[in-house]
């Protein structure tokens, strides 16, 4: 209907020509109306009705297809032909003319959906839509109607093979960007003022939605600009008052708003719904004054505002630029889940909320690449590696720089130090003094023992029968060969302790050779129960002490043993002896004996194998606030299993069996906790050969505690003590510990040298013999079997112990006179039973001489500890025989590995449980117990030790050290 | 300088306190090292009234009551988001606490003593107990065993004070040494200290321990080494146990004192910086908030929460920052 262009040739027609007018054609008579009829197709005859209502009638005078009406639908069915089912189509409603080509369903010849081109567009529709809107004909897109193509252009089908679908746009994937104003963007996206309606939705999808990283999109697809040609008169954006607003609205305008496509129209194509914005009515529009009608004058002026315009180009698609995908729903009912906990306890409990933040998740760091060279072997700790070796290789590798060196500094300078380092850093003299037995050997001796030098130290176990002289010099000739390495040090140790053993045995035979010892009859303590050959020869030896004999020792031991074998024999009597004096059984009528379990648990006790260092040299070192490495230990423990796993974390010791501290089990009270007894009274005597003693325990069990009976005194001598207990203990290894108690008791025939003999033979000194290669020799003796007493322990028997302690002229006392003979030139061993008097008698010699019966009975009674089995002591605390005290921490270490060499429990060992059990027994007494001591040493010391002490202690002032010793610290602490 | 700049804000509490002898009630803040919501920040306070309360921070309100101890409560714990408390008491055992109903989860037993003091672990899947028993007991509340995964007998002396990490547990004891348990390399350290530990912390880095001690001495030990960084005095420390605590930088170190006065020293400096009145009786306890400039202290049953003044908090930051560059 639109061609109004009058150019022949290319125009349209629509309609039909009218017959062109011939000139001389008489007129026609005009048909009467009632000859101008319409008849359809069939004849019938057609009413015109209206155009509005369709134009003609249909059917039956607008009824029906026929005068009779519709034709009814006959359902036939008999037995030879069954009605089929029958399914009223749209078309069994409809007249022919609807399938016409002017019906409504006209039946003709179209591309199918095969063929057509892809689904419908939607958004090409939309642009349509909205062109409709504003072109001249409203709601008619003639052009696009007219030119659309019948299939996809060649670019679309192209497209689509390179993956293009439908609706999206063309171009590279993008991600998703945050779009926060997507919603506005696209209502503003067309000028309209309406207010954003579907922000609040799409909001919502915003706060739920989930997003993987690396998900990218097509882009959208760019809505065609449309290029609507400007033809009226209005300034830019400017909207008349629009005639079909005026008449939208109100109650009777209903059908009128079909027409009104504008803003509906538009609104509805947007999805924005105009619930609530209903206009009242009435004529509104720019400039257009408020009418009657009117409640409000919202919209009078249209008052533009910025917020509905985009600021920047090409800024937030609309939507939610998840153009498809959608994401799973699990992801975003989480966070809305939580929110709801919150509240629900809120609720229970008004004003609280749950913590909203997780914890945070830890950073796990990868474990880092290795060298391809590398080595999968750490040591743990530097002394591990000592432990791995034997005693005699880890010796050698102390004493050797080469070694040691490259770990000292690390482990903190100047507390491994060695004893003659440190004295050369206090600028004292060497000691004076026998060095070693070497030095109490005869001249003729000591050249015997160089020939037998290389047989003993090839000796491991087997059973020799040297003659007791033999046997010592072998034992010695061993130790020359040991300690040929070694440093200039322990030539001094070896020379104040060396007489100490032998001091010991004096003191053994003035005890029991005293009138109270010949007094009591019942022997009631037997140490060495489980082996009754070695109880057998203790009895002997106690038998003989009583008699006098000098020689008790020497006669009781087996000389069918090794050397080895005889030396510890030796010496655990002697401590033996001098632990159960016969002085203190006169209370053990006080207290009956408890009754004792057969089980062998009953006699052990769990100890913790690791123990702490002192206490005191702590507590010096917290006054001095040199905290750190002093006053910090570092133990293996195990967590439990299940504590790592809560705690997320690998268990550190998957296979171990148990949990908390490595324990290690102890006879309850074995003989060796009291064979320490010789220690404290050294030390309480004179702190200066603290760096000779024998090194302290590394660790201490906790009922070992109240510390040592020495430490106090040293305390009390403040900062010179102090210093030198602090270096103790981290040189705990550093002091031969040996010393003081494996010398080789003394031989009567034996003549002590002098002291300037003592000096020529400092190169022997050297030559003592270590207690390693001792065991290395001599270990699987029968000696393993031998130290173990068969008391168990009781508290009585505790207690007797502590009261035997306390008694006067008990051990302390003893080894305090030991000492002060330790400090004397080497008396002379033969001389020393002339300054006891009481030596009446020798007995025969001959392991079968049996001791009174009373005695053992009493000596029973007293001691009821026993002796650890050797496997337990060992396992406790295993190489204390090294030489030189450096050797202490690794000891710990390696004590399996040394299982053969049990017999091996050894001085230290022994000192060790003696004092543990004495500082249990004392626990609360300790002051006084020390006080005792400390007297006693003063009286005693008074001669020997105080000339070391002068020595030591005196030789370098107070000031000095106190200024060496900050100085250290300082370095330390920096 | 923060000196000068904390003002109270008073709670005083329904319940009366009475004065322990020898132990203090404690508190803390509830949900320790993390989330606390930014407007919800709740403590959590222990009495002799034989109950633990909670109360909102920030109004100042009691939110509940959760009784059920037979005792005085001596310490209690939150975990970390907040749905569950843990208390000791003098009654020997350990109480597994529902924030919002109140109801007792678990109770466990099995310490021979008073406990001292209790911590969540990190994920609140075990609780840990110091008792003066000398035994650390660890609970898991994931079971329903009422055995304890493990007890730390390493002590020789009554536990005073725990404190958990993420794979350490560092306990204080009466014998005068701080034990760290290191989970992860299966070592336990002992540092000797020589007086009876009163209250340990692990500073916020994590490099270093905070010891408070009976001989009226706070110390900062480096953690690897047991070396002592620091050492704090003047405050006075002598037969309670009181707290001490860094503050939640690590810039302060505060510590309770009998004298009535909160003692907040420099940790890098040494130097006493503040001395806070807070009232004539002994400070018993005291606790900081993990990521604000607020203080938390009772006395005599009055628990009293201590902010920074705001304008000056800016300025105390920017300050103390710079003097540890």
């Amino acid at each position: 209907m639109a061609s109004d262009s009058d150019s022949d040739g290319d125009f349209v027609t629509f309609g039909t020509p009218l017959e062109p007018l011939e000139e001389d054609e008489p007129l026609r008579k005009p048909v009467p109306l009632h000859e101008q009829t319409v008849k359809d197709e069939k004849g019938r005859y057609q009413r015109f009705h209206g155009a509005f209502t369709g134009g003609f009638s249909a059917g039956y005078f607008n009824t029906v297809g026929t005068k009779e009406g519709w034709t009814p639908a006959t359902f036939v069915s008999s037995r030879q032909q069954k009605a089929g089912r029958q399914n009223a189509r749209p078309e069994d409603f409809m007249d022919e003319e609807d399938l016409g080509d002017h019906g409504i369903a006209p039946r003709q010849i179209t591309t199918t959906a095969d063929f057509a081109s892809g689904r419908k567009d939607v958004i090409r529709d939309k642009a349509r839509a909205i062109t409709s809107l504003s072109a001249p004909i409203p709601g008619d897109t003639v052009l696009e109607d007219l030119v659309a193509p019948a299939r996809s252009s060649m670019g679309v089908e192209l497209l689509r093979k390179m993956g293009w679908k439908d609706g999206q746009g063309v171009g590279p994937r993008v991600k998703r960007r945050l779009c926060k104003q997507r919603a506005d963007s696209a209502t503003r996206a067309f000028g309209s003022a309406s207010p954003p309606n579907g922000s609040s939705e799409s909001q919502d999808e915003e706060d739920g939605e989930f997003l993987p990283e690396n998900l990218t999109f097509a882009p959208k697809d760019v809505t065609p600009i449309d290029f609507t040609p400007k033809v009226d008169l209005h300034g830019l954006g400017y909207r008349g008052l629009n005639p079909l607003a005026a008449l939208r609205g109100g109650p009777g305008a209903g059908h009128i708003n079909l027409f009104t496509m504008d803003s509906d129209r538009t609104n509805s194509l947007f999805g924005e719904d105009r619930k609530g914005q209903r206009r009242r009515g009435g004529v509104a529009g720019q400039g257009f004054g408020v009418g009657a009608m009117e409640d409000d004058d919202e919209d009078i002026y249209h008052r533009d505002i910025m917020s509905n315009y985009d600021t920047v180009l090409g800024g937030e698609e609309p939507g939610d630029g998840l153009y498809g995908w959608t994401a799973p729903q699990q992801y975003n009912r989480t966070k809305k889940d939580h929110s709801k906990d919150a509240a629900y306890l809120g609720k229970i409990l008004e004003g609280f909320t749950l913590a909203s933040d997780k914890l945070e998740t830890k950073t796990i760091f990868p474990p880092p690449n290795l060298p391809r060279d590398f080595r999968p072997v750490h040591y743990f700790r530097p002394v591990v590696d000592l432990s791995s070796v034997s005693p005699m290789v880890a010796q050698a590798l102390q004493t050797s720089r080469g070694h040691m060196a490259q770990e000292a500094p690390s482990k903190g300078g100047r507390h491994q130090l060695d004893s003659a380092q440190r004295r050369e850093l206090l600028g004292e003299a060497t000691l004076q003094g026998p060095s070693s037995v070497f030095d109490l050997l005869k001249v003729e001796d000591r050249e015997r023992l160089s020939g037998l030098r290389r047989p003993s130290s090839d000796t491991s176990s087997g059973p020799r029968q040297p003659t007791p002289g033999e046997a010592r010099a072998a034992v010695v000739a061993a130790g020359v060969a040991a300690a040929a390495a070694r440093a200039s040090a322990q030539k001094a140790l070896s020379s104040r302790f060396a007489p100490h053993a032998e001091q010991q045995q004096q003191e053994a035979l003035s005890v029991w050779s005293g009138p109270t010892a010949q007094a009591q009859t019942g022997q009631t303590f037997k140490p060495f129960e489980r082996t009754p050959h070695k109880q057998a020869r203790y009895d002997l030896y106690i038998d003989q002490l009583k008699q006098g004999d000098r020689d008790a020792l020497e006669l009781s031991l087996d000389p069918t043993m090794t050397e080895w074998e005889r030396g510890r024999e030796r010496d655990e009597f002697v401590r033996a002896a001098l632990l159960y004096k016969p002085s203190s059984s006169s209370l053990s009528c006080r207290f009956t004996r408890g009754k004792q379990d057969d089980g062998v648990e009953a006699d052990t006790v769990e100890v913790t194998r690791d123990q702490e260092n002192d206490v005191d040299d702590k507590q010096a070192a917290v006054k001095m606030k040199m905290f750190g490495k002093l006053t910090r230990d570092t133990f293996e423990w195990h967590p439990d299993n299940l504590l790592c796993k809560r705690f997320n974390i690998p268990d550190p010791y998957p296979g171990s069996g148990f949990v908390g501290m490595p324990k290690v089990k102890r006879d309850k009270f074995s003989v060796f906790n009291f064979l320490t007894v010789s220690e404290s009274p050294t030390a309480s005597a004179s702190p200066a050969p603290q760096g000779v003693k024998p090194s302290e325990p590394g660790k201490r069990s906790r009922w070992d505690v109240s510390g040592q009976a020495g430490d106090k005194e040293r305390k009390e001598k403040d900062p010179v003590s102090e210093f030198l207990s602090v270096a103790r203990i981290e040189a705990s290894g550093s002091g031969p510990e040996a010393s003081t108690t494996d010398g080789p008791t003394t031989d009567p025939t034996v003549e002590p040298d002098t002291e300037q003999k003592d000096e020529e033979e400092e190169e022997e000194e050297e030559s003592r013999p270590s207690m390693d290669l001792f065991k290395a020799i001599f270990a699987s003796s029968s000696d393993e079997k031998s130290s173990s007493s068969s008391e168990g322990e009781s508290e009585e028997e505790e207690e007797k112990e502590e009261g035997v302690r306390s008694r006067a002229g008990t051990g302390p006392q003893i080894s305090n006179q030991l000492n002060v003979n330790t400090t004397q030139p080497a008396p002379p061993v033969s001389a020393i039973p002339s300054q006891h008097p009481d030596v009446v008698f020798k007995t025969p010699s001959g392991p079968a001489a049996a001791p009174p019966p009373r005695d053992q009975e009493m000596e029973e009674e007293e001691f009821g500890p026993r002796l650890p089995p050797p496997s337990s002591t060992l396992t406790e605390r295993r190489p204390s025989l090294t030489p030189s005290a450096k050797d202490d921490k690794h000891k710990k270490k390696c004590k399996e590995k040394h299982k053969a060499k049990k017999h091996g429990k050894n001085k230290k060992d022994k000192k060790q449980k003696k004092k543990h059990k004495r500082h249990k027994h004392k626990g609360k007494q300790k002051k006084s117990s020390r006080k005792e001591e400390s007297s006693d040493s003063s009286s005693e010391g008074s001669d020997g030790n105080s000339q070391e002490d002068g020595e030591e202690g005196g030789g370098v002032s107070t000031e000095e050290l106190l200024r060496r010793l900050k100085g250290i610290r300082g370095k330390k602490l920096q | 300088r923060v000196s000068g700049v904390f003002h109270p804000l008073i709670f005083s509490r329904p319940t009366s306190f009475s004065l322990p002898v020898s132990f203090s009630p404690t508190l803390s803040l509830s949900p320790p090292p993390l989330s606390f919501s930014a407007d919800g920040n709740y403590l959590l306070s222990c009495g002799s009234d034989k109950s633990l309360k909670l109360w909102s921070v920030s109004r100042g309100t009691l939110l509940k009551t959760y009784s059920g101890h037979g005792y005085e409560v001596l310490d209690a714990d939150g975990s970390y988001d907040n749905s569950q408390l843990c208390s000791c008491s003098s009654d020997k055992t350990v109480i597994l606490w529902d924030v919002a109903t109140g109801q007792v989860t678990r109770k466990l037993r099995g310490h021979a003593g008073k406990v001292n003091c209790v911590q969540f672990n990190e994920e609140a899947t075990v609780i840990l107990s110091g008792s003066i028993d000398g035994t650390v007991r660890c609970w898991d509340t994931r079971s329903r065993k009422f055995d304890p995964i493990q007890i730390l007998d390493e002590a020789q002396d009554g536990v005073s004070s725990l404190k958990v990490s993420e794979h350490e547990l560092l306990t204080g004891s009466v014998d005068g040494r701080v034990r760290r348990y290191d989970l992860r390399m299966g070592q336990l350290h002992v540092d000797f200290i020589n007086s009876p530990i009163t209250c340990v912390c692990f500073s916020a880095d994590g490099q270093c321990t905070l010891t408070s001690s009976l001989d009226s001495t706070v110390r900062l030990l480096d953690k690897s080494t047991g070396e002592m960084l620091g050492e704090y005095t003047g405050h006075k420390m002598k037969g309670y146990k009181l707290d001490c605590c860094l503050s939640s930088k690590d810039t302060h170190v505060l510590s309770c004192s009998e004298d009535g006065h909160v003692y907040c020293w420099d940790l890098v400096e040494g130097s006493l910086m503040l001395k806070l009145p807070v009232g004539k009786a002994v400070v018993q306890s005291l606790s900081f908030h993990p990521s604000e400039t607020r203080l938390l202290t009772a006395m005599e049953g009055r628990v009293q929460v201590w902010g920074a003044e705001p304008e000056e908090t800016e300025e105390d930051v920017v300050v103390v920052q710079q003097e540890k560059a």
